[in-house]
Formats: C-alpha cells, structure tokens, sequence
C-alpha cells in the first residue's frame, strides 16, 4: 500500500496534491483497492462550487458505488479528460495517471484538518483490525 | 451459442396467427403505422431447439441441491403447476363480473385466511407482486398510520445483518435510515437499541430468524421497547421457513409482516420471478391496506363493490377504504402465485407445515454440525433454517476467497450458497439446505464442502481459478460493467 | 440426525423461542388433503369461475400463446432456477432474458431495457422516480386518459415519495392539453391510451422536452407495437402481459423499462449484459448491479430484487414463435376486429362511439341503459362498463377484440347486444 509523502489525505480516502491555491485531487491506493476494478466514474463540472465534505464525484466499481466528497472548498478548475474513458487508471495509478479534478481552494486553512502520511497510514491500519 | 437474432434467417415462420375473417380495413392513419419490427425470424422447432439447448445450460432447482441462504429454494410441487393452470384460473379477466369469477375470489380469500393464521395477524393483502415490494407497502402503511395520528417520525431502524431491500424501501418513503448493531451472539444489542429508539422513530425492521439463521431470544423485549416509544416493528418474513406452526410473528409483538410465497410456499423462482409477497397487519392498521380488499358475504358497500348482483355470491370486493394508501399494483396481485401457495397449504396442512419448518431447522443443524470443522463458524449456537459460515481461514491461509469457493462447487454439480451477505460477516457463506432435501444429498454436499476445503490447501490455485465442468468458465464481470453490452444491436467496442 | 446433533427431539432445536411464543397448538387450517384430493378441490373452485367468450381489456388482454410457450417455460430448468447469481451455471435465463432485453427495445425503439419490472403500473411508478433523479424537479403530470389503477398506482408512490402528481382532465379522449411546466419533471401519456384512442406522443414529447422535462410513453397494450409505432418518449414503459402471458385474473404480468443508453444507471432493477469467460467464450452476467438494493442499499435506485423473468421469458418466447410477420398479423387482426365491431354495433339503434380519433383494438361506446346485462345474459362477457371508475361516463361499455375473436364472435356480439 502506497502513502505518497507529498500528499494529505481525508477519512473518506481522498488525497490531496496542493501546488499554490490549486488543489488536485483524486482517491488513494486503500480505496481503490477495496473498491476492486472501477468500471465507472462521474466527475464533477468545470466551474462546479465544491464544499468541503460534501460529494463531488462518484466512484463505481463491479462491486459498489462510493461517493467520492471534496477534501476542500473550491471552485472545480479541470477534470481529468482520460479517467472516464478508462477509468481503470485509477485501480493502476491512484495518484498519478488517476487523478480526478483539480480545485481552485477558497481557504487554505481547511487544509489543516486533512491528515498527513503518517498520521492517514496509522488510520487505515486502524481500519484493517 | 447463438442468440436467436444470429440464428434467425429471413423467411421463416413459426407460429402464425389467422388474419381477421372480418374484411375490415385498417383505420389508422399511414403515419402513425410502423414497418417491420426487426425479431428473429425462425420456425417452431428453431426456437424450441435455442430454448432446449439454453435450458441445458442452466441449473434449477429440479437440476440439484440449492442451498441458497435467505431464498428457501424448497421443491416446487408440480400438482401445483397442474391446477394453476386450469383454465378457470387461467382464463379469467380481473374486471369479468364478480359473480363470475367467485372461485378466483374464494381462493384469495382463503389464502388471506391462512396467512393469517400462520402469521398470527389480523388482516393480509395479497397485492404486492414481491417481498422486496410487500416491504414497501408495508412503510408505506407505517408512514400512513402516523400520518393519520399527527406524529412526525422521520427515522427508521433496520439492524447491520439486515437484506439491502430493507434500508432501500425506508429511504423512498424519505425515511432516515439508522442502524442497529448486533452483539457477539448475534442478536440485536438491546443497549443499543434502546439508545436509538426514539420518539422521532417510526418503525424497526426486523427478521427472526435473522439472516445469520439465529432466533433472537430477546424478540419480545426487542418489540416491547420499540411500542413503548409508539413505533411499531415490521416483520421481513423472508425466514419464515423456520417457524411454521412454531411460532408467529405477531405473538413475537410485530405489527406488520411480510411473506414471501416464492420462499416459504414453495411456489417456484422462475429464474427471478413472478413471486408474490403478502402483507398482513395488526387490526390497528388494517385500514390502511391497498384496495380492493376480498370480503365474504356482501357487506360490500360502495359503487365498485355492487357491481353485477352481489345477492348471489359469497365474495366481493370492497373499495371503499378511504385510508386505504391506494393500490400498490394494477388489479390484485399475482394471481397465479397465489393459487400455488393456496394449493401447498391445502397440501401440507397444520401437521405438514409444522414438520415442514421443523425438518428444515433439523436439516440446517445437521449441515452446520458437518461443516464446521472445516469452515469457520461465526456463531457458536444453534442455528434455525439456514446459517452462516466464514471463508476467512481459506482467504487468510491460503488467498483463496469464498467467490472461489463458490464457483468451484458449481464444478461438483451443486449450486453455490449465498455468499457475501450478510454484510457483518467476512467471507461470508450462508447455507439453507430446507426441508425438502434428504441426508444423503446433505452428506454428499458436506463431502463436496470438505473436499473444496482439502483443495484450498492442496491445490489452492485450482479452486481459484474455478470453474471447469460448467457451460462456460468464469466471467468477466469488469467488462461487463466497463462496457455495457445490454442487446445484440450493440457491438463490443 | 438428531442422535449426531446430541437433542431428542427436534423442539430441542427451537429453545431460543421464548415459552410465551412458542405455539403449542395446531394451526387452525384445514387438515392436509392428498394430492388426489387437492387435484379435485381445485378443480371444483376453478369451475366456479366462467371462462367463455369475453370482450374485456382495460389494460389485461386475452391473445392467443402458442402452445410452445407453455413447454419452453414449464421446462423446470427455467422455472426451478433461483435469480441467475451464479452466472456460469445460469445462462439459460441469463441469456433469455438478453434476448427479451435485445427483443423490448426493437419494440418500443429504444437502446436499452431492463430484465422486467412488476407490471406497467410499477414500471411507470419507477420510471418517475427515474424522471425526478435525472431532472431534479418534483412534478409528474398525466392525463385521466392513463389506466385508473396505473393512476392510482402513481398516486401511492407518489405520494410517499415525496413527488407531485398532476392529473389533466381529458377532452375528447386525448392527453393533448397537458401543459408541462418549469416544476415538471415528466409527461406521461399512454398510448393507446385506456379508451383505446392513439395520442400525439411526438408533439407532447416535443412540449415537455422544450420545458426540460422528460417524456414517458407508456403502453399497455403491448401488441399495438406491432402495428403502430412506439411512443415518441425519452423514458417508454410496457405492460407486456399480452405476450406470452395468460390473463390470470391480472396476475402476474411483467413491466417493461426502456429507455436511452445516457441513462443506463438510473435504470432500476436488473441488467443482463454480454462479457466473455476466461476462455474467450460469449456469456451473459447480471451488471451494473452496483446500484441495486443488495448493495447500495438505502442509495438505490430502487429496492427490487425478485422481478418477473419467467413472464418476460415468455413473451420472448412468443415474439421468437410469431416473428415480425405474425406480430403484425395478431396487431392487425387485434385492430380489424375492432373496427368491424365498433362498425357494426354503431349501426344499432342508440350506439355510438364516444371518441372521434383512431383506435387499436378498444373502443368506448355510449349505448342504451341495460346493454351490459343483456349482453351479459346471453352468455357472453361485455367490455368494461366505464362508470366504475369513471363517473361521468354512464352506459359507456369499452369494448376490446383481440386476434381470438372471430367473426362469429363479433356477430354473436352484436346480436347479444340488439
């Protein structure tokens, strides 16, 4: 399981790369691989008003439909234009190649409650028990 | 194997019908006629041959041992074929006048009778076309009786080991949904309970047995604390086989109940229906079942109800309910279904139906006490018409997941249980062999169940890749859901 | 057994009922009876039903089934077998009913149909629901030209579901003057509609797509789409007991959901789709069943599960025996029937037709005061008598002639009703 060092994380199993007052978003390597092989994903518009903690988009695999909710507040900036047509990038490269959309945060500060790469790989060992 | 389209060939005919005798022309206007529907086009013996050929590549329950845990896939009596069939059953109209069609009535009558008695409730309705429907109606009738006493509740209760229908029909009737834990016995925690049972709760959903095969013992606490708070308890009679002349959900305290007529009354599955699923209430709630309703003896009242001389019958239909939440289906239900549980009923009697649920709670222990040895068994208890066992040791051991383990049992002539439900149990396997099965095929599927076990360590890479024996090997089921193929005018990309 | 289980009896198995439940009496229904007896009861309450010539539809309709319908479906590999979870073991049903998916949509026109609803009436409750998650409005609007009970059908699932149901006074026998609104989500009309009259679907669809509201078609009489095109709808829904289905006193039947692919995940209920196995070959598997209620759960599209396969199997199965040439040989002699009777009938004294539009193979007919019970005297089962559910409209009998009505039926017909 990966834990990418550069990242925050969310109890939902987003991940967060910010790069200035740009958010990217996608889910991690712990949710992908519970979900099993994706089949199906609904992205958020351009120009969406996204909140924090609320759904942004929609994961669906063989096995389940999981709402995917927004780690920050923001305007959606991009989508990612390859993920819906294979949407198995995301089972393949979670955070790289199956990146999901791209937010412009409102508020830096809400990056504060979302947990580190420690502090989410201690949660999910939590989890497995 | 083709489909009957690639099989089709310009030309052919099977079955036709006579032209009108009539010479009348036809009265519609040119642009509202359609050209030829694209069908296939075969002779009689093209199609029964495809249906033939295909019939062989499935497994009923006529085929072999069907253990499906929740579904109780008993024997379908073929009597009940027979007289389901008869005309005066089959040919009937639902509006004919009722005078006409008095036995039709006589028999929904009587089965509404039956169910009563054996539900131990004061009215049923047999509109609801499934279980999964019958639940619906049945919030339906909660949400209906509160609204009528003034009371706003906007919480249902359903427990963790709950069927996914449950949650499903709270939350359309705009039902928050809470959970209920079970405890380490696998009953429902009764702290729990009682912390969550509110005044802002309208209903608990709740079977018993449940769907890990167990009688909650604390059944009658359980319905005591939800009508202390004014809620009432809604039965999910899919496990009804265990207690049949045993016990009755309404002596356990519930308020309404479903039944399932394809599960408990051994009228067939038909490959995923028609089924049927009464719903019977409490006189409380009578008022607010589906009309018409039957009646005997003409204490109709109404315009519908009169309808053609009811002097001279002894059953009517009454419409004039004006709490009645309406009609759940067009017409009365699934009349033929009926007509198979009513005859099964009449078939086993109050002996027969006892023995019925005794035989398959007998049967259930017999298969659990062979089994765990070698499967994990969550529940150390006895268990009623089905149990659960867990495919954790062979997924932890030997990578081997009960998915596998299904389909390899498909290979040995058996159906597979139900497997990963309920959802509170990992890998979880559920077994209901029913009543209808003998020791032998008991101890031959022990056997097939141990074997699969020896496989898992022996040769766990054969069992994962299962299975071999069958019409075709296993399927592709991301691709499936990837890139939806849904009628053969669309092609695979 | 019970010496392997260690008990002496099976009431050791049943300890955890609590004593005050337990029963300890017989069930107070009758004594068994053997099958030689059963076989007679039944035949003896069957006979106090009468069967015999009738005119009757009003959404339930007596064609002619093959006789190979009957020994395909009775064939207890199809009948015996559970929902098709276990795919490589089931696909038998699990191709039928792909090909009664592949089959509906070549009917109704449209790209993709699930594997059977309930009944029409269901099936266009579902299809609202759909309707409302798709448009996000609250507002269904119909005609009192749609079936009472499918109205009334709508009324109940509406009203629990939180959405608004509208119904529009007809005139003259059509839904024309529905006007959709910026509240409304869908149209329905049902064409031919329930006094057999056939409506404008493309011009009403038209109307409520300029207002961003969906349109759905509903057909009850399944057979007209062998002679008339299918509703113009985004959403089309069937009742498809006319095939392959006898009339069963209304039971059971099968809904037919279809609709375009873009909105395949808001279709409800079950989907056979086609894949391949782990050897190339062609097989069939449920999918897209993570919006169902066995995982979704209280997120569902819907909480179905049982459906009505066998009955969808059938009408395949009917479909595959009379192909295209005599599918429209059953809808044109459904219809010649009919307008030979409304013909014939209309030269007697005090009978005339209600609705001036075209018709299928209904008809409503204003006739003098007793028609009905003279008819009905003379043996023979008149249509449906309107004010039963429709106040307004006494001594209105709709008559309905399908294929199996001859023309000394509807002779018969006309000299009952002299």
């Amino acid at each position: 399981m990966d834990f990418p060092k550069e990242l925050k994380y969310s109890k939902d199993h987003e991940w967060v790369r910010i790069v200035g007052d740009t958010a990217t978003v996608g889910i991690t390597d712990y949710a992908q691989h519970a979900l099993g092989d994706i089949v199906y994903v609904e992205l958020p518009k351009v120009g969406a008003d996204l909140s924090a903690g609320k759904g942004a988009a929609v994961v669906e695999s063989v096995k389940s439909v999981s709402d995917v909710f927004a780690p920050l507040s923001g305007k959606v900036t991009e989508i990612n234009p390859v993920v819906s047509d294979k949407p198995e990038l995301i089972n393949q490269s979670p955070y790289g190649a199956g990146w999901m959309f791209k937010i412009k945060a409102k508020d830096n500060s809400e990056a504060g409650r979302l947990m580190g790469p420690q502090e989410y790989e201690k949660f999910v060992s939590e989890l497995k028990k | 194997m083709k489909t009957l389209i690639e099989s089709s060939a310009g030309g052919r005919e099977g079955v036709s019908p006579p032209a009108s005798d009539t010479k009348a022309e036809i009265k519609i206007p040119k642009d509202m006629l359609r050209g030829q529907v694209r069908l296939p086009e075969l002779g009689e013996v093209d199609v029964v041959r495809h249906y033939t050929a295909l019939s062989s590549r499935n497994f009923g329950l006529d085929s072999g041992f069907y253990p499906l845990g929740s579904c109780t896939m008993k024997y379908n009596p073929k009597i009940n074929e027979e007289v389901a069939r008869l005309d005066g059953f089959k040919k009937i109209h639902p509006y004919q006048p009722l005078k006409h069609v008095q036995g039709a009535l006589k028999v929904m009558h009587e089965l509404g009778v039956f169910l009563c008695e054996i539900a131990g409730m004061d009215a049923f309705t047999l509109q609801p076309a499934a279980g999964a429907h019958g639940e619906l109606t049945g919030i339906m009738i909660v949400r209906a009786y509160f609204k009528d006493r003034g009371e706003k509740r906007t919480r249902i209760l359903v427990p963790d080991s709950s069927h996914g229908t449950n949650p499903a029909s709270a939350a359309y009737c705009g039902y928050e949904v809470t959970v209920v834990n079970s405890d380490v016995n696998g009953n429902v925690d009764l702290d729990d309970l009682k912390s969550k049972m509110r005044q802002d709760v309208a209903a608990l959903m709740l079977t018993n047995p449940n769907t890990l095969g167990l009688f909650d013992p604390n059944i009658c606490s359980i319905t005591e604390i939800v009508h202390e708070k004014g809620g009432l308890v809604y039965y999910d009679g899919a496990n009804m086989n265990a207690i049949m002349g045993k016990a009755r959900p309404g002596d356990m305290g519930y308020d309404i109940v479903h039944l399932n007529l394809h599960k408990t009354f051994s009228t067939p599955h038909g490959g995923g229906g028609p089924g049927s699923g009464p719903v019977g209430v409490k006189a409380e709630l009578e008022p607010y079942l589906p009309v018409p309703r039957v009646i005997k003896e003409s204490s109709a009242h109404g315009p519908r109800s009169s309808t053609r001389s009811l002097q001279s019958s002894v059953y009517g239909l009454d419409w004039d309910k004006h709490k009645s939440i309406g009609k759940v289906k067009a017409f009365y239900g699934n009349f033929s279904i009926m007509v198979r549980a009513y005859a099964y009923i009449l078939s086993l009697g109050p002996e027969g139906l006892a023995q019925a649920s005794e035989d398959a709670v007998l049967n259930a222990n017999y298969l659990m006490k062979r089994l765990r040895g070698h499967y994990d068994l969550p529940y150390e208890r006895t268990c009623m018409h089905e149990f659960v066992l867990s495919g954790r040791r062979q997924a932890h051991g030997q990578g081997v997941h009960t998915l596998d383990i299904a389909k390899r049992l498909l290979d040995y002539g058996v159906h597979a249980p139900t497997i990963y439900f309920p959802l509170i149990v990992e890998e979880a396997i559920m077994v209901e062999p029913t009543e209808t099965e003998n020791k032998v095929t008991l101890d031959e599927f022990a056997e097939i169940m141990i074997k699969i076990d020896e496989e898992c360590r022996k040769n766990p890479v054969k069992v994962k890749s299962a299975p071999y024996n069958t019409p075709v090997k296993r399927l592709d089921n991301t691709l499936a859901a990837r890139e939806p193929v849904l009628t053969w005018k669309q092609k695979r990309k | 057994m019970l010496e392997y289980l260690g008990v002496s009896g099976v009431n050791e198995l049943y300890t955890d009922i609590p004593d005050g439940v337990l029963l300890n009496r017989p069930l107070k229904i009758p004594v068994e009876l053997s099958e030689q007896e059963l076989s007679r009861h039944m035949r003896e309450v069957s006979s106090n039903n009468v069967t015999g010539r009738s005119f009757l539809g009003a959404g339930c309709y007596g064609h002619y089934v093959p006789a190979a319908v009957d020994a395909i479906i009775s064939r207890s590999e199809f009948y015996t077998a559970y929902t098709p979870y276990q795919a490589e073991v089931s696909q038998g049903v699990l191709q039928a009913l792909f090909e009664y998916q592949s089959m509906m949509c070549e009917l109704t026109n449209q790209e993709v149909c699930n594997a059977t609803m309930y009944d029409g009436s269901t099936a266009l409750a579902e299809a609202c629901v759909m309707a409302h998650n798709i448009i996000k409005r609250n507002e269904i609007m119909v005609s009192d030209t749609l079936h009472p009970d499918y109205r009334a059908v709508l009324k109940t699932y509406c009203e629990s579901g939180g959405l608004k149901l509208t119904v529009v006074e007809s005139k003259d026998g059509s839904s024309d003057n529905i006007t959709p609104t910026d509240e409304t989500a869908a149209v329905i009309v049902q064409s031919p509609n329930f006094f057999g009259c056939l409506e404008d679907t493309a011009k009403m669809k038209e109307k409520a797509n300029i207002k961003g509201a969906l349109m759905i078609g509903c057909v009850v009489e399944a057979t007209s789409l062998g002679l008339i095109n299918p509703p113009a709808a985004d959403i089309t829904v069937c009742d498809g007991q006319a095939f392959g289905n006898p009339t069963s006193f209304g039971g059971p039947s099968f809904g037919v959901l279809a609709t375009n692919m873009k909105y395949v995940r808001n279709l409800p209920g079950r989907l056979v789709g086609e894949t391949v196995d782990t050897d190339g070959n062609r097989g069939y598997v449920l999918t897209l069943q993570a919006r169902e209620q066995h995982i979704r759960r209280e997120k569902a599209t819907s909480n179905i599960c049982t459906s009505e396969s066998l009955c969808g199997i059938a009408a395949a199965v009917h479909l595959a025996l009379v192909g295209p040439k005599g599918l429209r040989l059953m809808a044109e002699g459904s219809h010649r029937n009919a307008v030979y009777l409304a013909g014939r009938l209309c030269e007697l004294k005090g009978f005339s037709l209600v609705h001036k539009r075209p018709f299928y193979n209904e008809f409503l007919l204003k006739c003098p005061n007793g028609t009905y019970d003279r008819i009905l005297d003379k043996g023979i089962t008149p249509g449906f008598l309107a004010e039963e559910r429709y106040h307004n409209l006494k001594d209105c009998i709709l008559f309905c002639t399908t294929e199996m009505h001859r023309k000394s039926d509807l002779d018969a017909m006309v000299e009952a009703a002299r």
